[in-house]
């Protein structure tokens, strides 16, 4: 089975899918919801089998796949994931499947409030099939042209998903999207080019010999420090934004608030992961000394993000802004697990990857299931929900609560990891972070209570309870936050030994603590 | 050494009743009909194997009475390796009786108290979920495993105080509690970043070593070390134990069905915050300005405890400005180290008993008077429900330290341990805590006297009538342990027997006549004595007089919420909507700039939308020319 090109079947086979739901008649619209989430319980099921291969003791990276694309220009097609990949990848398979169900009655509607009119659904359905073909790819890329080829596809799917299906600012949006993620894009493509020349100097001078975009290779380089810097900021910039991080942030929000409720799983859940990912993958590992070099600004920028994105949650009116700006705070919180370089912190950093996914992925369909039943995503426009809909209230809160790293769900763990791992190096951002975990209480908790407890208003008093295909999107989500946070370590083993080799490039080793346990003698 | 025997099944304690609190919220209303059945059974379950586990801990040696339990590997990534370790030893064992066996008995009256509750299932659910997370905290065997429990604890504590959420007062008070109890978690959070910083685990074991002697790594820490560990771990009690500054949460915790406030509020959960201290004994000896800390939150919280008792007319808010005093006397005994320890235990699970007796007590009557709660509108029932009366005046003797009941032995030991610590600071700490005393006999005696004496004051329509006896038989159990508990504990070996987790006390041969004791007496007299004066003696009007400046104080909490209102809410506030603001027009000012050089506003923007699709088409063409050429250009050269 290991010659099999997984990875590629993965990235092709949603593709194909997305292309076959788009030129299904137009009122075949049940068919193209049906193809579309066969596709991706398909595509799904293939991904756990193949992570059932993985060998979290054998090579770092594995399924590896290397085809020539562009030869004159060094560009290959080079898959493969390693832990912190192959568990990105899980999360994204996991997900979509879940977001068509949710999305089943919604998506031929405008996402939005203002916007009753009705839109081909099946040109919905095939573009999430598309942007979960560019997900995969993204994170399967080992190729760094190839892999920026897929980080400006992922723009399209969500660009027309946006612009298309959104809300009445909907345009504003997607453009606002599209310009901060190309200006992200230009200045990586500027690097990324750069990068060529560098490797085809001869080893003696820093590079490989030959050009190449191979991470293998390039990640072999030893890169002249001016240079390195340069380069690290063209990486770092475009993936700040993806990211998204305080200041490049404010896309969000606005795309958050437009877009639809299932969508925004994807693009928040997954595809921001993107800019994290990359940091972790390429900034740190490309150019390790410049890594380091921006350290001290990054962290600050991170701990700026965990607070800055905390107190505007708690000052939102609208349901979708507020899960957009949580996700700016818990994004501070990764980078700062990357940035610590220590093994707890970037191990905690690829979990929290993860565990966001789930945590804010439950968030968003929940919301979504409350904007489709008050047509509203306004928090003063519910109130009282909880005594009329139990269920719906229930995984609100568990999935607030995920929110906000409750211990016993996946998010603490690694936030926890975040915590400690980077205490143990960098004390005062550790410490300053913890108000974050206050802000946390409020944003969830006050959200909480104003929209499930107090009496239920007129308009609430109407809606229905979660309906059964509802209750089968939301609850693999849950079972999977409850079954992380108590049992994180089947993970972990599968992302340690990545983090391992990110720390042996970094030339990095955890700080040993004060007072060694193992020699433990009689009291002074 | 490992557990054997039942105690290798010690997860069952915590498994028991979180799988009844699972099927009853996945089961929904399916399970309504047997519901509350299914959730005392797995609260009276857990009992019946704690007490197997402590029978089968007395058949051992002392010095083998330490027993852990690995469960799983939880976390294991770098610095951080945590086991799913449990610990069971005499501290723990002692919790898991007090909460199993308290515990049940409420779980047994609310099948009463709750009876006309739609959502009765819902709220059995949630009291398992309270006694499988209290569970974990106790018996965790490193400091990440109790804090899963701490945080399991404020989240059914969340859940039962705003049990009713459709009340806005109830919602309120369930936010307010768990984010102030998030305050005092960031300094238990950022203690266990220490710990993993210093020793490179958070296993009890290592830390605080095996035996009695304290000989972990604990011993080997610096001064100034421990003192943050302890400070920051006293910061985490505060918040959940409701001590200065954290303590403003426990008064509004009250929305919450009475139940809860008992089994919660009252006694167990609040009292985490003591566990914490006294099983971090080793870590707190070694500073003495933390522990210094410790006795000073201790004695002031439980004067402000005291004098806010004084001043509420709410029954339950009255017993629950009581139950931050005697934390405060729990705190203050935990501070003074190993002549305090003991009585610290004994007097948490002597006041588990009469406490919890006291709000459900204070529960039948409410029960009896249509919810009502203000004292005012009470008198006299003492002939209307005669067990009640019995069974509250027994918990209210055990309180006052009547000599002979449960708290005269525990919380004079207190006082007393409180004098013996010498110096200036043990003359001060020990006349707080016994003017503490004194006023907790005029607290209880104004609560006892305006509800069960004097002449009725309800209005026409009001039928005081006893409770069922599914509430009646847990009151008169609970009584029981109000008069025996704590002469029970102190004169039965309770210092022996935490003697291998805490250390020997230096001596604790008990003495019946002291002149603490006689002090405490006498003050105790006077205290009940005027609250005879002024409500036993004259009618109580049943509008609240305009009353002194301290009670002015007393009925806002010591201004407590005013000052937080005014030093945080506000300003948060405010800075909340800085933010905002500045992130609409400042950041984004810049951005949109931009856009507007595009489109200008949104309106522009959609009527150039579809054009902008070709641009973007052009933009990506263009793009990929510029690659090429780039490419081209380098591999020409």
């Amino acid at each position: 089975m290991n010659d099999f090109p997984w990875l590629s079947v993965l990235i092709a086979l949603p593709l194909v899918g997305a292309l076959v739901v788009a030129l299904l008649p137009s009122a075949r619209e049940t068919l193209a919801k049906q193809v579309t989430l066969g596709v991706s319980v398909v595509v799904a099921a293939l991904a756990l089998v193949m992570t059932s291969q993985f060998d979290t003791g054998g090579a770092r990276f594995q399924f590896e796949e290397k085809y020539w694309w562009i030869k004159q220009f060094g560009v290959h097609w080079a898959v493969g994931v390693d832990g912190i990949a192959l568990t990105l990848v899980v999360l994204s398979v996991i997900l979509v499947p879940l977001v068509v169900l949710a999305s089943w009655d919604e998506a031929g509607r405008s996402g939005g409030v203002d916007v009753p009119a009705r839109r081909s659904a099946k040109t919905y359905f095939a573009l999430l099939l598309g942007l979960e073909a560019t997900m995969i790819g993204v994170f399967a890329a080992t190729d760094v042209f190839l892999f920026y080829v897929f980080f400006e596809a992922m723009l399209i799917p969500v660009y027309f998903i946006i612009g298309y299906y959104g809300g009445a600012q909907r345009s504003y949006a997607a453009v606002k999207f599209l310009l901060y993620s190309l200006f992200g894009g230009l200045l990586m493509l500027v690097a990324v080019i750069w990068l060529y020349p560098l490797s085809a100097k001869a080893p003696s001078a820093g590079g490989v010999g030959h050009g190449t975009f191979l991470f293998s290779e390039l990640s072999t380089m030893h890169i002249e420090p001016t240079t390195a810097r340069w380069l690290f900021l063209g990486f770092f910039v475009a993936f700040a934004i993806k990211a998204p991080m305080v200041p490049v942030h404010t896309w969000l929000p606005d795309a958050a608030a437009q877009s639809p409720a299932g969508a925004l799983v994807l693009v928040v859940g997954v595809l921001d992961k993107v800019g994290t990912y990359g940091m972790l993958r390429f900034c740190l590992e490309l150019f390790p000394g410049a890594a380091k070099w921006a350290t001290p600004v990054v962290l600050a920028l991170a701990v700026v993000s965990i607070i800055y994105g905390a107190v505007l949650a708690i000052g939102q009116v609208d349901l979708k802004r507020l899960v957009a700006y949580t996700s700016v705070s818990h994004f501070g919180f990764i980078v700062l697990g990357i940035f610590a370089m220590t093994t707890a912190g970037q191990s905690g950093a690829a979990l929290y990857m993860i565990n966001h996914g789930f945590s804010t992925g439950a968030l968003f369909l929940i919301v979504g299931f409350m904007i489709v039943r008050r047509r509203s995503a306004r928090i003063a426009d519910f109130g009282g929900v909880q005594k009329i809909a139990p269920v719906l209230a229930g995984t609100f809160l568990v999935a607030g609560l995920s929110g906000l790293s409750l211990p016993g769900l996946a998010p603490f763990v690694s936030e926890f990891m975040v915590f400690t791992g980077t205490f143990e190096r960098y004390r005062v951002p550790a410490v300053i972070a913890t108000i974050g975990i206050v802000l946390a209480a409020i944003y969830i908790l006050w959200t909480y209570q104003r929209t499930m407890g107090g009496p239920a208003a007129e308009p609430v008093r109407a809606m229905p309870d979660l309906s059964a295909r509802e209750k089968l999107a939301v609850a693999p989500i849950i079972a999977i936050i409850v079954a992380m946070g108590f049992f994180p370590q089947p993970v972990l083993d599968v992302i340690n030994p990545s983090v391992k080799q990110t720390m042996v490039r970094l030339d990095r080793h955890d700080p040993a603590p004060k007072i060694n346990v193992a020699e433990n003698g009689a009291r002074p | 050494m490992k557990a054997e025997g039942i105690q290798a099944a010690s997860w069952l304690l915590i498994a028991l009743p979180l799988a009844g609190a699972a099927i009853l919220l996945l089961g929904g209303r399916r399970t309504d009909r047997w519901g509350h059945l299914l959730g005392v059974t797995a609260s009276a379950a857990s009992f019946v194997v704690g007490v197997a586990m402590f029978a089968q801990m007395l058949g051992y040696d002392a010095e083998e009475r330490r027993r852990t339990l690995h469960l799983w590997d939880f976390i294991d990534a770098g610095v951080v390796k945590v086991g799913a370790d449990l610990l069971v030893d005499p501290l723990s064992i002692s919790f898991v009786l007090l909460i199993t066996g308290v515990g049940t008995l409420i779980h047994v009256y609310s099948i009463g108290y709750m009876a006309h509750d739609p959502d009765r299932r819902r709220f059995f659910a949630y009291l398992n979920l309270f006694v499988a997370a209290m569970l974990t905290l106790v018996l965790g065997g490193n400091y990440v495993i109790t804090f899963l429990g701490w945080e399991g604890v404020g989240l059914a504590s969340y859940l039962l105080i705003g049990f009713w959420q459709y009340k806005p007062t109830a919602a309120t008070a369930a936010k307010k509690a768990f984010v102030v109890n998030r305050v005092g978690d960031l300094g238990f959070l950022t203690a266990l970043m220490l710990m993993f910083a210093v020793f490179g685990t958070a296993g009890f074991d290592q830390i605080l070593g095996t035996g009695a002697e304290h000989v972990g790594a604990a011993a080997k820490l610096s001064s100034g070390t421990a003192t943050a560990l302890g400070l920051l771990l006293l910061l985490g009690a505060c918040g959940k134990s409701a001590q200065l500054p954290l303590q403003s949460w426990l008064l509004d915790a009250m929305e919450g069905p009475t139940p809860v406030s008992a089994l919660i509020h009252a006694a167990t959960m609040v009292t985490a915050g003591v566990y914490l201290i006294v099983r971090s004994a080793a870590i707190f000896e070694m500073s003495h300005t933390a522990q210094l800390v410790v006795t000073i939150v201790g004695a002031a919280t439980l004067l402000a405890g005291a004098v806010i008792g004084c001043g509420k007319d709410d029954i339950k808010k009255a017993l629950a400005g009581s139950t931050m005093s005697q934390i405060g006397y729990m705190h203050l005994a935990a501070g003074l180290g190993k002549t305090g320890y003991v009585f610290a235990i004994a007097h948490l699970i002597a006041h588990g008993f009469f406490k919890a007796g006291l709000f459900l007590g204070a529960g039948s009557v409410m029960h009896g008077m249509n919810d009502d709660v203000n004292m005012r509108h009470y008198g006299g029932l003492r002939k209307m429900m005669v067990l009640t009366w019995a069974t509250f005046g027994l918990g209210y003797l055990a309180i006052i330290g009547f000599p002979f009941l449960s708290g005269w032995f525990t919380k004079d030991g207190i006082i007393e341990a409180a004098f013996e610590k010498g110096g200036t600071s043990g003359s001060i700490l020990g006349a707080c805590a016994l003017i503490g005393a004194g006023i907790t006999a005029y607290y209880m005696s104004r609560v006892m006297f305006m509800t069960f004496y004097g002449e009725k004051r309800w209005e026409e329509g009001v039928h005081p009538h006893e409770s069922p006896k599914v509430m009646t038989v847990p009151l008169i159990l609970l009584s029981f342990g109000s008069v025996f508990a704590g002469g029970f504990l102190v004169l039965g070996g309770f210092a022996d027997f935490l003697a291998p987790v805490v250390g020997e006390p230096e001596h604790h041969e008990f003495k019946f006549i002291t002149v603490p004791g006689i002090a405490t007496f006498v003050l105790m007299v006077l205290g009940a004595g005027i609250a005879w004066r002024q409500y036993g003696a004259r009618p109580v009007p049943t509008t609240a007089p305009k009353g002194s400046f301290v009670t002015v104080a007393a009925r806002k909490d010591l201004y407590g919420d005013a000052l937080n209102e005014s030093l945080l809410m506000r300003p948060g506030q405010w800075l909340t909507r800085l933010a905002v603001w500045f992130d609409n027009r400042g950041v984004d000012g810049a951005v949109n700039g931009l856009a507007a050089g595009i489109g200008g506003t949104s309106g522009r923007v959609r009527r150039i939308q579809t054009g902008f699709v070709r641009s973007y088409a052009l933009s990506m063409f263009f793009g990929a020319a510029v690659i090429v050429a780039a490419l081209l250009a380098v591999n020409v050269s």
